[in-house]
C-alpha cells in the first residue's frame, strides 16, 4: 500500500481487486448532482454519461441513483416546493394546513407538477427546522416560521420571476 | 414547578459563538480562542489526547451514546492506511442542533475533526451532510478551504508534521445514511443499505480500513475537553453522562429552538423555564425525549433528568436531545401513526421485518388512526413491534416501534377510543 491509495472491493469494469483513489470512488453522488442539474432530473443519457465516466455499468450508477429520493428520473417543475411533513411540522399545524393552503394556491396535489411545467408540489420528510416549524423548501432555499401570509410573498416573487 | 432561582445556571460551551454575527467565519473563530485546543493538541501524544477524551467521559452526541474516547482506542494504531467520517447527516425528526453548528459555527467542528484525525492517525478526513443542508455544504466548504489557508489543514499542521486533507459529501435524501455503516456505504457512492457488524467500522470501515465515524456535536466539544482539561470537563454532568448538551426543543412550546444545558437537567426544567412551558397555557400530554425514535413519555415522567442512564431508567432514550412536546390537544394515534410512517418511508428494505414488518405496521396504524381499526388490531400491532424490535440488521427496526409500542402502552385508552 502506498499513501492514499488502498485496497477496495471490485468496483464497476474494474478487474478483481483494484488500488484507487479513494477520492475518485467517492464521487458518484457528486457526479450524479452534477449530470441532474443540466435536464432537472436525470435522463438515461445522463446516467449513461456519469458511467462511462467513472467506469461503471449503467445499472451500477442507476442502483445508487434510484435509492435516494434527491435524485429524479422525471421532470420536476422549475421550483419544487417541498412542504415538511414531519412531525414537529405537524404539531405547529403545518403539514396539514401549509401543505393545504400551498396547493390550493396553486391548484396541486403532493406529487403534482403544473401543466405549465412551473412548479411541483412534494411532502418531505423532517427538514431539520422543526423549532422554526412549519417549514418548506423552494429549491435550495428553505423558508421557516411559514404562515399563509408569507407563502403568499413567496409564490407572488416565483410567479413573477417565471 | 420549579422557581426561577433554581433553574441551572449555564453559559454555553458549544452554542457560545452561534448568536453573534460572523460567527462562521475563520477570523471571528480565532478571535474567540479558536484553535487553540488544535494547538495544545499538536504538542501531546495521540495516545495523551485519548486518554484525556476517554477521562472527559464524553459519550457520543449521534443518538447510541457510546464513549467516544472508548471509540477512539478501537482503531488500530498499527493499521497503514485509516479514515475519519464526520456525520452531518441529521435526519432524527425534531433534531437540528448540528445544522445549527455547521452553519454558525463550522470551525468548532473542524478542529474537532483535526484532533480527532491526529489522536487515531487518520490523513483522510470525510464530512458526509444531508443533501438538504444546502447552506452548510457552503459553510463546510468555506470552513476547510480557509483552514487550508490558515494551514490548519494539509501538509504539515502548525509545523507538526502532521498531514490532514478534508472533503464534503453530500447525502442525497436518505434518513438511513445516518447510521453509520450506511453512511460509509453511500460515502463509497452506493445504496445507502447497512453493512453487518462485526466487523465495526473501527475494524473495517471506507474502503475497508479502519474509520471512526462521529458526529458534528460530539466533534465540537473535542476543542474544549483538550483546552480545558478532562478534569474539568467531567465536573459538568451526571455520574454517566458527562458536559454540555444541545436540546433541540419543538412541539407545542412558546420558544421552540435549541438550548446547550448541562446533562441531568430535567425535561420539566427544559420544558417550562428554557423553552417558555407550553403554548396557549395547555398542560403536557406527552414528550419525545430524544427524536422520533425515542419512546414516548407522559406528563407524569418530566422530572426525569436527561440524561443517558437516567432516561433509560425512565424507559426511553437521550437520543440525539430532540425534545418533542404536545400539548393535551395532541391525537396521540395520529402522533404514532406519522411516527411509524416516517420510519416505514425510510426503510431501505434491506432486511425482511423493517420492510415487510413496517408496512403492516403502517396498514395496521392506518385502520386504527381512520377508525376501521377492531380490537384485533391492537393485538397485531403488538405482535408486529415483538417481531421487529431488535432483530433487524440494523437500529432502524427498533427505531420504527419504539414510537408505536410505547405509544400504545402509555396511551392505550385513545386506541381504544379508535376500534370497534
Amino acid at each position: 500500500m502506498n499513501g492514499e491509495a488502498v485496497q477496495t472491493k471490485p468496483v464497476g469494469n474494474a478487474i478483481g481487486a483494484a488500488i484507487v483513489d479513494p477520492a475518485k470512488q467517492s464521487i458518484l453522488l457528486a457526479a450524479l448532482y452534477i449530470a441532474q442539474e443540466q435536464q432537472g432530473y436525470l435522463t438515461r443519457e445522463a446516467v449513461e454519461r456519469v458511467a462511462k465516466r467513472l467506469g461503471l455499468r449503467p445499472g451500477e450508477v442507476y442502483s445508487t441513483a434510484s435509492f435516494y429520493t434527491l435524485f429524479r428520473t422525471e421532470p420536476v417543475g422549475r421550483y419544487v416546493i417541498q412542504v415538511c411533513d414531519g412531525l414537529s411540522c405537524y404539531l405547529c399545524d403545518g403539514a396539514g394546513r401549509i401543505a393545504g393552503y400551498v396547493g390550493k394556491k396553486l391548484n396541486l396535489a403532493p406529487g403534482e407538477t403544473s401543466e405549465d411545467g412551473r412548479f411541483t408540489l412534494e411532502m418531505v420528510q423532517c427538514l431539520a427546522s422543526c423549532g422554526t416549524a412549519p417549514a418548506m423548501r423552494v429549491n435550495d432555499q428553505l423558508y421557516e416560521n411559514l404562515t399563509p401570509a408569507g407563502i403568499d410573498a413567496i409564490l407572488e416573487r416565483l410567479m413573477g420571476e417565471v | 414547578m420549579l422557581t426561577r432561582d433554581v433553574v441551572t445556571a449555564w453559559t454555553p460551551i458549544l452554542l457560545s459563538r452561534v448568536g453573534e454575527p460572523n460567527s462562521e467565519k475563520i477570523g471571528a473563530y480565532l478571535r474567540t480562542g479558536g484553535y487553540e485546543g488544535l494547538r495544545k493538541a499538536l504538542t501531546m501524544t495521540p495516545d495523551e489526547i485519548i486518554a484525556e477524551v476517554k477521562a472527559s467521559g464524553l459519550r457520543g452526541r449521534g443518538g447510541a451514546g457510546f464513549p467516544t474516547g472508548t471509540k477512539w482506542g478501537f482503531i488500530p494504531k498499527d493499521a497503514p492506511v485509516k479514515y475519519l467520517a464526520v456525520n452531518t447527516d441529521e435526519g432524527e425528526p425534531g433534531t437540528f442542533k448540528d445544522r445549527l453548528i455547521v452553519e454558525r459555527d463550522p470551525h468548532s467542528i473542524l478542529e474537532g475533526v483535526i484532533i480527532a484525525a491526529y489522536a487515531i492517525g487518520a490523513h483522510r478526513a470525510f464530512v458526509y451532510i444531508r443533501g438538504e443542508f444546502f447552506l452548510g455544504v457552503k459553510r463546510w466548504i468555506k470552513a476547510i478551504s480557509d483552514a487550508y489557508g490558515h494551514g490548519f489543514l494539509g501538509k504539515n499542521i502548525l509545523g507538526s508534521g502532521f498531514d490532514l486533507d478534508v472533503s464534503v459529501h453530500r447525502g442525497a435524501g436518505a434518513y438511513i445514511c445516518g447510521e453509520e455503516t450506511a453512511m460509509i456505504e453511500s460515502l463509497e457512492g452506493g445504496r445507502g443499505e447497512p453493512r453487518q457488524k462485526p466487523p465495526y467500522p473501527a475494524q473495517k470501515g471506507l474502503w475497508q480500513q479502519p474509520t471512526l465515524v462521529q458526529n458534528v456535536e460530539t466533534l465540537a466539544n473535542i476543542p474544549h475537553i483538550i483546552r480545558c482539561g478532562a478534569d474539568w470537563y467531567s465536573t459538568i454532568g451526571t455520574p454517566q453522562s458527562k458536559g454540555p448538551k444541545i436540546f433541540c426543543v419543538s412541539g407545542h412550546v412558546n420558544r421552540p429552538g435549541n438550548y446547550e444545558l448541562p446533562l441531568g437537567v430535567t425535561l420539566r426544567e427544559i420544558i417550562e423555564e428554557h423553552a417558555g412551558g407550553v403554548r396557549m397555557g395547555r398542560k403536557v400530554k406527552a414528550v419525545i425525549p430524544g427524536g422520533a425514535s425515542t419512546p414516548i413519555l407522559t406528563a407524569d415522567q418530566l422530572d426525569v433528568p436527561m440524561a443517558f442512564e437516567t432516561l433509560q431508567a425512565a424507559g426511553s432514550a437521550l437520543g440525539t436531545g430532540a425534545v418533542i412536546v404536545m400539548d393535551e390537544t395532541t391525537d396521540m394515534v395520529e402522533v404514532v401513526r406519522r411516527t411509524a410512517g416516517f420510519f416505514v418511508h425510510e426503510s431501505c428494505g434491506g432486511c425482511t421485518p423493517c420492510r415487510i414488518g413496517g408496512k403492516r405496521l403502517l396498514e395496521t396504524l392506518n385502520a386504527v388512526a381512520d377508525g376501521r381499526g377492531t380490537n384485533k388490531d391492537l393485538l397485531k400491532l403488538e405482535e408486529l413491534t415483538a417481531g421487529i424490535t431488535g432483530i433487524t440488521f440494523c437500529p432502524m427496526g427498533t427505531g420504527m416501534c419504539e414510537p408505536v409500542s410505547s405509544g400504545l402502552a402509555r396511551f392505550r385508552s385513545e386506541f381504544e377510543a379508535r376500534v370497534a
